[in-house]
């Protein structure tokens, strides 16, 4: 193999969307016109350089090549240089550097994504190529069950789907629960948090991992059967799990007696059907059973009665693809990466006004300016400046620019009224109105409660109504206060995480951003010009050059004058749609107020 | 139009794949769903006898669940996605579009059938925003002139 030429083309689901399946089948053809035997093209997941999408990676002696933005039409001189001239490709070049290091992203510390773009997630092989499975072979042949517990506790891992309990002891507690018919161990990968998608990226791009994950916890807790739980928006996930369990069943690894000792062990896969409650255990177990996924009361904890009843462990694609790190390199070692009570490393998926968008990996403890800016590359256009950062989505909060120091910690965020959450992180700019961000995210939670509390069911509604009121410029200082108690009460009247958060969106934005309300409310203002209602349309005379373009194009008629003279703009018609600044771009005598 | 004995042998070859316990239920009903695009109203009888399961509750799962239908769709299913990525990159906009140039409101279907244009939490690609996805597939990047030939691509 080493002597073949690889070319790697990198296909998550955003590659796919970006093309990467016409650049993968361009590269094809070319390969078998050309008669080529000595090149191997290969398909991985994800690498999380997202901004830049299709991605190809190539070698170059020990230095690796990753190419951005790739057409078909690139393809035939990319073949030229790399294959025929050996050289790099220099116009569609992103970066290089030294095969083993953090290509993609500098600052990176990669253990969950370590092989991501890296193995072809349909390929076992592959996956024991880098070790795979070495992990739950070490664990069945040199370690107790109580051992691997205890080597998870000393990692110190904590649960990455947002709340962070200690897997180790979750583990732990599990066990002390008698078991007469059995174990279930579910994997979460009902990854629901609008803005996150690492444990996509994983599943796509790693699933071994997960199913390794799987099995370490399996074996530790002493459970046959296992669950995947997989968001059925996520198409290539779920079909990459399912490729990825009938592989190790082929090779003996999942089944029974597995390795000829005495723990067997399988999975099957559940397809969620679109509801963002179901990431909570308890609706989650529900909706496995076959029923409404709404939560219950706990106790009794999923540890003691969980799945059909029984002793259950349910952890999530993040925490699951760490474990076989952790145990081949030991617990402690992980425990030396990260902040405080915040061990190891976080995925974090940058979106919004960044300019580096993309799936990155850093050590906890990191502060997230320099996941923003270092990794990030800071603002996607830098005329509009940074105003927050949107953290653990609809049970987070909006972090200011005076707290981005804040180091990434469980403990630490919490203090700022946010979440670390499941790790989307959507960086906004002056044009985002943090009234309408709350306004947002009530709409999303009270779409999403399953209305079994009364203050999750109706108090969100009416803080919906009350943050639309307000958009609109309808709402009295009187609407404030009550929106205030209604958050703190739905906070502490609610049985589950999305009720008990969903009023954090507010909560922060009241908090960092207080001014944008009164500006709303009592000024009838939007500075960020976002809210339609509160916006007014006019033409500058001293720009306008009387072209009549703006007047053509306006669907309402609400623009008037002769041609070369300035015209008028009659604030009654107007609808406030926008397409007249898109006419006038050239003169920019349109003016929003 | 979908016929009675469809309905009843496609449930029938899902229950022999899933088995009749009730967490075969959601399991059915997506099988169902792909059939049949949506899940006709015989389907919910079939599935309660052959289960054992009241046709109240499968109603009530069926309007828990977001991916669930009880009516027929377009060939086409287009998917606007309003995660937070998306809304801070303009997805009321990308909708407005879509339902301009189709002539059509979001849950509803074109005349001709072709299309039916939904909302979706999250489709997990931030990184594209704005995006929609139109089957399976994900189109990301969206400008009016980009919506406009990806849904002529369709037409």
């Amino acid at each position: 193999m080493p002597d073949k030429k690889q070319i790697v083309v990198l296909m998550g689901t955003c590659g796919k969307s970006a093309g990467s399946d016409k650049v993968y089948s361009a590269m094809e053809n070319e390969i078998k016109k050309r008669g080529w035997t000595h090149v191997e093209l290969k398909q991985t997941g994800c690498t999380g350089l997202c901004f830049s999408e299709v991605n190809v990676k190539t070698f170059h002696g020990d230095e690796e090549v990753i190419y951005q933005k790739m057409t078909p039409a690139d393809v035939v001189p990319f073949m030229e240089a790399e294959v025929v001239k050996g050289v790099v490709y220099a116009e569609k070049l992103l970066r290089k550097g030294k095969k083993g290091t953090d290509v993609a992203f500098p600052k990176q510390k990669r253990i969950v994504l370590r092989d991501c773009g890296k193995v072809s997630p349909d390929s076992i092989q592959d996956y024991l190529a880098v070790g795979g499975y070495d992990a739950i072979k070490k664990a069945i042949k040199t370690m107790t069950p109580e051992q691997v517990v205890d080597e998870v506790k000393k990692s110190g891992i904590r649960g990455r789907g947002g709340a962070g309990f200690p897997t180790g002891l979750k583990w732990e507690l599990t066990r002390k629960n008698p078991a007469p018919n059995g174990r279930y161990f579910i994997c979460n990968a009902d990854e629901g948090d609008p803005g996150a998608f690492m444990d996509r990226s994983v599943l796509e791009g790693n699933p071994h991992s997960v199913i390794e994950g799987m099995m370490i916890g399996a074996y530790a807790i002493g459970a046959d059967h296992g669950y995947i739980y997989v968001r059925a928006e996520y198409p290539l996930a779920v079909k990459h799990s399912h490729k990825a369990i009938k592989e190790a069943k082929e090779m003996g690894l999942l089944g029974k007696n597995i390795l000829g000792s005495d723990f067997s062990f399988e999975i099957k896969v559940k397809e969620g059907a679109g509801a963002f409650v179901c990431g909570e255990e308890t609706a989650l177990i529900a909706s496995i059973e076959g029923k409404r996924g709404m939560p219950r009361l706990r106790p009794p904890f999923p540890a003691e009665k969980g799945l059909f009843g029984v002793s259950t462990v349910i952890n999530n694609v993040e925490t699951l693809a760490n474990l076989p790190w952790i145990i081949s390199n030991g617990g402690e070692r992980f425990g030396q990466i990260g902040y405080e009570k915040s061990r190891g490393t976080k995925i974090f998926a940058l979106a919004g006004k960044i300019k580096n968008g993309g799936l990155v990996e850093v050590p906890m403890g990191i502060t997230l300016r320099e996941v923003i800016y270092d990794i990030g590359g800071g603002m996607i256009d830098p005329k509009y400046k940074f105003k927050a950062v949107q953290l653990g989505g609809p049970s987070g909060g909006c972090i200011p620019e005076t707290l981005l120091d804040t180091p990434v910690d469980y403990e630490k965020l919490n203090a700022t009224g946010a979440i670390m959450g499941s790790g989307g992180m959507v960086v906004m700019d002056e044009r985002s109105c943090m009234v309408d961000i709350a306004r947002y995210f009530l709409n999303f939670t009270q779409n999403e409660s399953c209305g079994k509390c009364t203050f999750c069911r109706v108090g969100t509604k009416r803080m919906l109504e009350i943050l639309e009121k307000i958009c609109g410029g309808s709402a009295t200082m009187n609407d404030l206060s009550i929106l205030k108690d209604l958050a703190d009460k739905c906070k502490t009247a609610s049985l589950c995480g999305l009720g008990q958060t969903a009023p954090n969106p507010i909560l922060t934005t009241l908090k960092y951003f207080e001014n944008e309300y009164i500006d709303h409310i009592q000024h009838k203002k939007c500075t960020a010009k976002y809210c339609k209602a509160l916006l007014s349309y006019s033409i500058d005379a001293q720009k306008c050059i009387g072209c009549t373009a703006c007047a053509k194009m306006c669907p309402v008629k609400a623009i008037s004058g002769e041609k070369g003279t300035p015209h008028t703009l009659d604030q009654k018609k107007c609808v406030k749609c926008g397409v007249c600044i898109t006419a006038c771009k050239r003169y920019q005598a349109v003016q929003i107020q | 139009m979908v016929s009675d004995s469809d309905i009843k042998k496609t449930v029938q070859e899902l229950k022999s794949k899933y088995g009749s316990s009730k967490d075969a239920l959601l399991p059915i009903l997506q099988g169902v769903q792909v059939k049949f695009r949506y899940i006709p109203k015989y389907a919910v009888s079939c599935i309660a006898k052959e289960i054992s399961v009241y046709e109240a509750e499968i109603y009530g799962v069926i309007t828990f669940y977001a991916q669930f239908r009880l009516d027929p769709v377009g060939d086409n299913i287009i998917k606007v996605c309003k995660g937070t990525a998306c809304h801070v990159g303009g997805a009321e906009t990308v909708a407005e579009i879509v339902c301009d140039t189709l002539d059509v409101k979001v849950n509803e279907t074109t005349k001709d059938n072709k299309f039916t244009v939904e909302y979706v939490a999250c489709l997990g690609c931030c990184s594209l925003a704005p995006v929609m996805m139109i089957n399976e597939e994900v189109y990301g990047y969206l400008t009016k002139e980009k919506i406009k030939e990806v849904l002529k691509s369709y037409a």
